[in-house]
């Protein structure tokens, strides 16, 4: 059967094909990495059917599903293609975009992880356990989740209620800014 | 020999007992560390995620310390490592992705740094040789499981220092010691990795099923160098028990504290209070406390 998309439709592909630095309609759609992937179980849609939305430029169903969040970046996809297609770095690809355009709401609590992460690197100059997991366990309103887990870390004195203050943190600032701006002349 | 050192966030905090090890076994083995001054996080699994440059720039912000104090850099954690060799293989292979992200770092990053894993630096660099020569215990034949997880693996091309779908070096290093490396099916799966808090549940089912491989072939304890996957399988281990009504009671030793033992090492200084299953049980049966 032969499929015809129209200019609109191409443009997704041709989008993600950029930001991966592949032609994504090298996939054959052979099934090695939904085969592969640790993670498939508990997706609604395995990863070369989000492979296929791109090809097919469905973008918004692309962009809106659990699977791109799920992939936990093992890379077991990418070293199996037998196309040589990084499908990782397509879940990633789309990552950027569905945070681009604030579509985080199939996964609120994975998507609130990795904002949270960031800031907290972004301010301190290294991830601090006990802020990262206050702030989450606050905001996802489960303020006693993992508080043995928590208790046994601290006990181990494997968390700490205070760091050594990091130099250069203005200068990492800026390069968060930096980052920041080159988004927006992007978008 | 002395290496430029990037410990990485975890090793600060959940990881305190893998840096412990790291810093008595190196002193041991006389292998230098220079910490790269005030290093930041290397962005881990957020970064990549969020943008394109992010997780390139900040991993160079250190590696272009790393370049002017002229030294090879050591990573302990598979996730800085991972990150640091992706991001050093992106700006070398496109010119114009280096110019952007030193735009933003304002410097001028040429991503010649190498970067190595510390079991590549202890195992292939220091060698298995050199450290029998210094053994002073034996692990008594512990029947161990090596798990190497996905980011030391993969991508093969860029950051794999042994076979990617099958490597060998940590059970290498088990035999030296004395030890009874098993051979599994499971050593580069994955963890779950940073899902740990955000969706636990996959955490839970993944190390569950390293877990129960480990004990249908009858290890007595498993032996990692990540701390990722380290958290993953003690930390969660009574978790996964409670879950899916098991008992493993499974020692995860890092690599570095195994080794540390049988250099004649006393416990304390390579932090195996800090773990959460209790490794002395085993350690007792093999005459292995110290």
């Amino acid at each position: 059967m032969k499929i015809t998309l129209d200019e609109q439709a191409r443009a997704f592909p041709a989008q993600i094909s950029k930001m991966i630095g592949q032609n994504i309609d090298g996939c054959y759609q052979c099934g090695k990495c939904t085969a592969g992937c640790p993670v498939a179980y508990t997706m609604e849609i395995p990863p070369q059917e989000v492979i296929r939305l791109v090809q097919l430029g469905r973008e918004e169903e692309a962009l809106a599903c659990h699977t791109i969040w799920l992939c936990a970046s093992c890379e077991t996809c990418t070293s199996r293609c037998p196309k040589n297609i990084d499908v990782a770095a397509v879940m990633d690809a789309l990552r950027v975009l569905a945070f681009r355009r604030g579509r985080t709401e199939a996964e609120k609590e994975i998507t609130l992880f990795h904002k949270l992460f960031l800031q907290v690197v972004g301010r301190f100059g290294r991830v601090n356990d006990l802020r990262l997991m206050g702030k989450y366990n606050l905001l996802t309103f489960k303020p006693f989740k993992d508080w043995r887990l928590g208790q046994k870390l601290f006990s181990k004195g494997k968390l700490k209620l205070t760091a050594p203050p990091v130099k250069g943190l203005k200068e990492l600032r800026e390069i968060f800014q930096r980052v920041q701006a080159s988004q927006a002349e992007k978008s | 020999m002395k290496y430029a050192y990037y410990p990485g966030c975890s090793l600060h905090s959940t990881a305190s007992d893998y840096q412990q090890s790291i810093d008595s076994v190196f002193q041991r083995l006389s292998i230098e560390l220079e910490e790269i001054a005030d290093w930041t996080c290397c962005g881990a699994s957020a970064a990549h995620v969020s943008d394109p440059l992010l997780p390139l720039a900040l991993p160079a912000k250190d590696l272009l310390k790393a370049e002017k104090m002229g030294l090879e850099v050591v990573a302990p954690c598979a996730a800085c490592y991972n990150r640091m060799r992706q991001a050093n293989h992106k700006l070398r292979e496109n010119a114009q992705l280096r110019q952007k992200v030193n735009q933003i770092l304002q410097a001028n990053y040429r991503a010649q740094v190498k970067v190595r894993h510390i079991s590549d630096v202890v195992v292939n660099e220091y060698g298995l040789e050199a450290i029998a020569r210094l053994r002073q215990h034996d692990l008594q034949g512990m029947k161990v499981v090596c798990y190497y997880g996905c980011l030391a693996a993969r991508p093969q091309k860029i950051v794999a220092f042994d076979d990617a779908v099958y490597p060998s070096y940590l059970d290498r290093l088990i035999r030296t010691l004395g030890g009874e490396p098993i051979e599994w099916p499971f050593k580069t799966e994955c963890c779950g990795g940073s899902f740990s808090v955000s969706k636990k549940d996959v955490v839970l089912k993944l190390t569950h099923d390293l877990l129960d491989m480990a004990q249908n072939l009858g290890a007595e304890a498993m032996v990692v160098d990540c701390p990722l996957c380290q958290f993953n399988l003690d930390f969660r281990q009574e978790e996964v028990e409670k879950q899916y009504r098991v008992r493993y009671a499974l020692p995860v030793f890092y690599f570095t504290q195994l080794l540390g033992i049988c250099l004649g090492l006393r416990g304390e200084a390579l932090g195996l209070k800090k773990l959460n299953v209790d490794p002395f049980p085993l350690l007792e049966r093999k005459n292995l406390q110290f």
